[in-house]
């Protein structure tokens, strides 16, 4: 059952998004958020909508991965559109009781849900091209002048990339001590909310008792291999800037100046 | 009439996606009550995937799964009945161990067939003797055991619903060769004392040539083989192709009979090897 979740997966591949530099993929992503955001007139948008099409065609992530990841998401897409749709004020061109629709919440409403849609889309090209040990990384290398001031930066980056490596696991032992103890005739299905609240319970000690066995196990193995932080530790991968990561931050300045240009247009064009 | 019987059963992993993996593959297999059937195949050969079929864990992509002639999918509410009847004991089953102590452990199914606590009581006691936990071990938390303990509680946690079938994925695994003989035994003393059905899936041939009556064996999500020790260990050719061995004593047997000894190339057990080697040494000094 949980399985089925693919946002924040990782699908292995080799396409150039692939093999780009993470901290250019984190770079990039940032700023496609931003872009997003600074975009608000229709033609803009579709250069935003644009560039993630274009992006997952170079990965070479099937569409369907896509729309499987966006599925959960668009009862909200729905209603921040309604919302926009009545409560932006402008021209109304159809109103019932106190509530009235304008030109304007309609084109607002549009707009709102291609730039979720995008944002979504976006962020989750970064995870589903990027290992989460590359991501990590990359994390580390760009917040590592943080760490000069004092902040636990290699040691936050640790932490995350140990969640994210053991969070298929757990999952894949929740999902066998679930059947174990259905086979055991444990009913997670029925009964009231408290029931089902006590039928968790032997769920979940076995799953604390495995990761905190699990826990200890990682940090004895650690230790054995002299882990001591990251003073002094240094890579087994060099991460380099290569020729993709230039062209794609270049193409990326190239969409935002774009947006810029096409607002104004956009803007220009709704005026008359 | 059968106990077990699956009908074309196939089992596709994440359907429709790109992750989509067939484990199971058009199994049809009939277990009648009262057997011993040992179920061997490689690592990922659908073993698991086809046990957590026959007590509704998992629902078949296609296909069907009977259990005394009845399809267990007629009506979705109806499926813990089956669960109780075909009790399946996972591998590394010591995971699932959650209660303060062992005898409590051990309840948790009783409980949720909503027996009487006397009941209850009588049959934790029955199952924790039958895998030879005794007094004091049930009043101490699980987590306190021994890795063989552990398992034999757990084991104990689904023998304790008295089911008719007996299913249990690699019950040794992981376990010292006393661990092993030690749960293998008991098996063999549930099988014999309660005339349970008893499906043990095992890598070790040994274990299945000297406990099983007849042998399943999986390859590639397919049913290779279904049918009696001796049947199954004369195509030891084609098990060896698949990565399976024979048992060590079988494999002697056959290189003395290849040299020209007479000796019965299909035989599976020491102990069985041993007499024959006997009257053969008798003959050649008399
Ligand atoms: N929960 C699961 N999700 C997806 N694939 C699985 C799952 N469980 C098993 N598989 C796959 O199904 C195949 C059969 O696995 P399994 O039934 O566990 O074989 P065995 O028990 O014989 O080792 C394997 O290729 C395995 O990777
Ligand atoms: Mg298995």
């Amino acid at each position: 059952m949980f399985r089925d979740i693919s946002i924040g997966q990782y699908f292995p591949g080799e396409s150039s998004v692939h093999r780009m530099d993470p901290r250019m993929k984190l770079i990039l992503t940032f700023s496609y958020v931003v872009m997003l955001f600074i975009a608000f007139s229709g033609p803009s948008l579709l250069v935003g909508a644009l560039f993630v099409i274009i992006a997952y065609r170079v990965a070479g992530i099937p569409v369907r991965l896509i729309l499987r990841g966006i599925k959960p998401i668009i009862p909200i897409v729905i209603i921040t559109g309604i919302l926009n749709m009545f409560f932006v004020e402008g021209k109304a061109i159809f109103s019932f009781w106190v509530f009235s629709v304008s030109a304007e919440g309609v084109r607002m409403a549009v707009l709102m849900a291609l730039r979720i849609l995008c944002l979504i889309a976006g962020t989750a090209l970064m995870t589903y091209t990027t290992s989460p040990i590359a991501l990590t990384d990359g994390i580390e290398l760009l917040f590592a002048p943080l760490g000069r001031l004092g902040a636990p930066v290699h040691e936050i980056a640790m932490m995350m990339t140990i969640t994210l490596r053991f969070i298929p696991t757990l999952i894949e032992e929740t999902d066998k001590i679930m059947s174990a103890q259905k086979a055991r005739g444990g009913d997670l299905e029925s009964g009231n909310f408290l029931q089902r609240v006590r039928a968790l319970i032997p769920i979940l000690i076995p799953l604390f008792v495995s990761a905190f066995r699990r826990a200890e196990e990682l940090a004895l193995a650690m230790e054995c291999r002299c882990y001591h932080g990251g003073e002094g530790r240094t890579r087994m991968r060099i991460l380099k800037f290569s020729s993709a990561d230039v062209y794609s931050a270049l193409f990326m300045a190239g969409c935002v100046a774009a947006v810029v240009a096409l607002n104004r247009l956009g803007a220009a064009l709704w005026a008359l | 009439m059968a106990i077990i019987r699956t009908e074309n059963l196939t089992h596709i992993y994440s359907k429709g996606t790109v992750f989509a993996e067939t484990a199971v593959e058009n199994v049809s297999i009939e277990i009648e009550k009262g057997e011993f059937v040992g179920v061997i195949g490689h690592t990922g050969s659908g073993k698991s995937t086809l046990i957590q079929h026959l007590n509704g864990l998992l629902a078949p992509t296609s296909g069907r799964v009977l259990i005394d002639g009845e399809d267990i999918w007629a009506n979705k509410k109806d499926i813990r009945r089956f669960r109780f009847k075909v009790g399946l004991v996972f591998q590394y089953p010591e995971y699932q161990l959650f209660e303060e102590t062992v005898y409590r452990d051990i309840s948790f199914g009783p409980k949720n067939m909503n027996l009487s606590p006397a009941e209850i009581d009588s049959r934790v006691l029955e199952a924790a003797a039958l895998v030879g936990l005794g007094g004091d071990i049930l009043e101490k938390s699980p987590f306190e055991l021994s890795g063989g303990q552990k398992r034999r509680a757990a084991i104990a946690g689904v023998v304790a619903m008295r089911p008719e079938v007996l299913i249990l994925d690699e019950p040794t695994a992981g376990l010292d060769p006393r661990g092993r003989e030690l749960i293998l035994g008991e098996i063999r003393r549930i099988h014999e004392k309660t005339g349970t059905t008893i499906l043990l899936v095992s890598h070790s041939m040994e274990d299945i040539a000297r406990y099983a009556g007849r042998v399943l064996v999986m390859n590639k999500a397919r049913v290779f083989c279904y049918d009696t020790v001796d049947a199954v260990f004369s195509r030891a050719e084609e098990l060896e192709g698949m990565g399976l061995s024979v048992p060590q004593i079988t494999r002697v047997c056959r290189e003395l009979a290849g040299m020209g000894y007479d000796l019965d190339p299909n035989t599976y057990t020491v102990e069985a090897a041993k007499a024959r080697l006997l009257t053969l040494l008798g003959k050649g000094e008399g």
